[in-house]
């Protein structure tokens, strides 16, 4: 038998699987979360005046996206113990993936906010908001529009790059493939349903993702003027100016 | 209303204002002190310092020396030393500015622009500051297009919105940058008509414009600037009908001669 159909329907289901699926998902999220929190901060820092702000951000992330996340997951995981540094497994791959993450993140959200004209941010200072408020009510917002669909895209690449995980035995998906692979057997069959598994997530995410970019632009999809809509949408919808 | 029983009230004063921007000297030893009620119009050629010098009023550009009261507070600076970021932005909510190119939030209606200080920045309740912002729409000719986006609306419209907006601070002083300088040439009344009748209710403006008609028309006080200092002003008639400086006369006879 060249491919067995009750192995893969079986293994379609597994529990242990299953588990698995979640652990990267949940793996995924929080390594996101994770990056967003260094990407913004770096994001913010590259965008001060002072160099001394600018300059570490900057080494940050030319070192994380200079080098391979799987030597930097090797690295924090069998490297830094030898500095004294132990970090279980979980730790490990949250904040390997997740500090990776935010360098990439970093250049994504500092475009974005680097295409809200300045304007916008003279007028939010002339009425009298602070540099935060001025950020969170008047600039990310419009920035988001810019940032979410590359934002996007890179969740839906970090949910496969979570896979790296499992050479510091981080019990994911990929690693319970290899596990189960090792006692079944039916290599191609186990390893068909991950891969399944991983694309069931990432297409419910591309789900998610096209709801959130519609939500970001909703402003824009009003306004047939603005200067970020298509052409195609400033026929399709009448101007309402008088 | 009449602001003659309080005409000595300096509301706004610069002195000895100096700015480069790299190895340019824009703004060389400016002063100005305008009175409560008063409109001062800025004229003159571009690359003169006009906008750099409105700008530096409320501290959107920093001064490099010299110092700038606004409503009795010395713009940037605090007992112990230099503002903090907070409290420039207290001092900003006084002095309500237009752009030339509005700037509205692009992602707000018309409505939403116009309580979004008093919202966000003096805290004032939901309701209340809705009920002020549609009186301010109303005011500026725009009730009928509170939810409208800024894409929706004609530049005069959005420059409308953008005065509303500022207006919704109740600032002490209004500056405005070229207010009329992207707009088409039929939505340029509209907007002045707007800061006429501000002015007629008493608002303290200073106003940066190319538009000498409406200087003469409006203006309490005009100032020609050129290189980075005021070379001359003077009461409009004054102004427009004899100037003393040779530069101010080329510059008027250039500008009205194309009227």
């Amino acid at each position: 038998m060249i491919w067995d159909w009750s192995a893969f329907f079986h293994y379609l289901h597994s529990p242990y699987l299953l588990t698995g699926a979640a652990v990267s998902l949940g793996l995924s999220m929080g390594a996101m979360l994770i990056g967003l929190v260094f990407g913004c901060c770096a994001a913010m820092m590259r965008m001060s005046e002072r160099r001394w702000i600018r300059t570490p951000a900057s080494i940050y992330v030319w070192l994380f996206r200079g080098t391979p996340v799987l030597v930097q997951l090797i690295i924090i995981y069998t490297g830094l113990p030898q500095l004294g540094i132990k970090l279980g497994v979980l730790a490990s791959a949250l904040i390997g993936l997740g500090v990776n993450e935010g360098a990439y993140l970093a250049e994504i959200i500092r475009s974005g906010i680097m295409a809200v004209p300045k304007g916008q941010f003279e007028a939010a200072r002339a009425i009298g908001m602070t540099w935060g408020k001025t950020m969170r009510i008047v600039v990310m917002p419009q920035a988001m529009r810019i940032i979410i669909p590359p934002l996007g895209n890179a969740f839906n690449g970090l949910m496969k790059t979570s896979s790296l995980a499992s050479v510091i035995s981080m019990e994911e998906l990929l690693r319970r493939t290899e596990l189960l692979v090792q006692v079944q057997f039916k290599v191609l069959e186990i390893f068909i349903v991950a891969a399944l598994y991983y694309l069931f997530l990432t297409t419910i995410w591309g789900f998610i993702q096209t709801r959130l970019e519609a939500y970001a632009s909703r402003s824009v999809a009003q306004s047939p003027s603005a200067r970020t809509s298509t052409p195609v949408a400033a026929v399709a919808i009448p101007s309402d100016a008088s | 209303m009449s602001a003659t029983s309080e005409k000595r009230e300096i509301v706004v004063e610069a002195r000895g204002i100096h700015k480069h921007f790299g190895q340019t000297h824009v703004l060389k030893g400016v002063d100005l002190s305008v009175e409560k009620g008063e409109v001062v119009v800025i004229i003159g050629p571009s690359g003169g310092g006009k906008s750099t010098f409105l700008r530096t009023l409320n501290f959107l550009d920093k001064p490099e020396s010299g110092v700038i009261k606004v409503a009795g507070m010395t713009m940037g600076q605090a007992d112990g030393g230099t503002l903090s970021d907070a409290g420039l932005s207290r001092q900003r909510q006084q002095i309500g500015m237009v752009f030339q190119q509005f700037n509205l939030f692009s992602h707000m209606t018309a409505l939403q622009n116009v309580m979004c200080g008093p919202i966000h920045v003096l805290k004032t309740p939901q309701a209340e500051a809705m009920a002020d912002a549609k009186r301010l729409l109303a005011l500026v000719g725009l009730a009928d297009k509170e939810n409208n986006y800024p894409g929706q609306l004609s530049g005069g419209q959005q420059q409308r919105v953008a005065i509303a907006r500022a207006l919704a601070m109740h600032p002490t002083v209004m500056l405005f940058d070229e207010p009329t300088s992207s707009l088409d040439p039929e939505m340029v009344a509209e907007v002045l008509q707007v800061m006429l009748d501000l002015s007629e209710r008493g608002m303290t403006m200073v106003i940066v414009t190319h538009e000498v008609q409406f200087a003469r028309k409006a203006a309490d006080r005009i100032l020609f600037m050129e290189d980075g200092r005021i070379i001359e002003e003077g009461r409009p008639e004054a102004i427009m009908g004899s100037p003393r400086n040779e530069r101010t006369k080329q510059f008027l006879n250039m500008v009205l001669g194309e009227v």
